[in-house]
């Protein structure tokens, strides 16, 4: 009883994502390029053309918002700093007591 | 502290600790690329460091030289930020200009080229080393503190 409906399921499932993969679009070929246009392919603003970057998130990341990369990367090493300060190892005295 | 776990898992940590490490350091010199970058790169390396923390229980006495390493990659994160300082703090004074990742970028799609970037490559590197000492660090000293609950539990059973 179950297993027809599982195998039916599955065989609905399989045509809809066999459609989807059908009429996917060719590589590297997008249907909206406004977004592309302005941020990566302008002539002055663009990243390509501003700072040599093809990866829009990584040229905020670290260069247009740099500074916000800076505070990350102080939070993390404050926050190992707070670890090593708890999780320390103390030295027993001349081991008498633990 | 000498506790390991069985040598099937520490044979199949041998295997897995090289595709690993690789991965992550293709994360983080592929940044500029690709999705990804220093953060998540330095994740992935430091998950290896917690690989070798289960299989093998220690990592040695290595704790002052991941937090020279951290210590390191967050200095020279500035230093790069500050080499810029003439027109503005992260100013990306390699970008276009020739030399180590300095390469230009022709207009348009591209398969990507690893030499362009100017300082974006060279931060994902530092923030990769940062990240990287960071969690292991804070993995290892976690994992330290419960095996040596574990041995006082076992030594009042006894």
């Amino acid at each position: 009883m179950r297993k027809p409906i599982a195998v039916l399921a599955l065989l609905i499932l399989f045509v809809f994502l066999a459609m989807g993969a059908i009429e996917m679009r060719p590589f590297g070929e997008p249907e909206e390029t406004e977004m592309d246009d302005y941020f990566l392919y302008d002539e002055e603003e663009g990243s390509q053309a501003h700072n040599h970057v093809n990866n829009v998130v990584t040229a905020v990341l670290f260069d247009y918002r740099g500074l916000d990369t800076l505070g990350e990367a102080t939070i993390l090493f404050a926050a190992v700093s707070g670890v090593l300060t708890v999780l320390r190892e103390l030295k027993k005295e001349g081991g008498k007591d633990d | 502290m000498n506790w390991k776990m069985s040598r099937i898992v520490r044979t199949v940590t041998n295997f897995l600790i090289v595709p690993i490490i690789v991965y992550g350091i293709y994360l983080v010199l592929h940044g500029h690329l690709t999705p990804g970058g220093g953060f998540q790169g330095g994740a992935v390396i430091a998950s290896s460091t917690a690989l070798l923390i289960i299989a093998y229980g220690t990592l040695g006495e290595h704790e002052k030289d991941l937090s020279s390493v951290e210590a390191l990659g967050l200095t020279l994160f500035i230093l790069i930020a500050l080499l810029g300082i003439g027109t503005t703090m992260f100013y990306n004074f390699l970008a276009g200009a020739g030399g180590v990742f300095g390469g230009t970028i022709p207009e348009g799609i591209n398969p990507g080229y690893i030499n362009t970037g100017g300082t974006v490559p060279l931060m994902n590197i530092f923030v990769g080393l940062e990240v990287t000492a960071a969690l292991s660090l804070i993995i290892w000293m976690m994992s330290k503190e419960t095996f040596v609950i574990n041995s006082e539990k076992k030594e009042v059973k006894d």
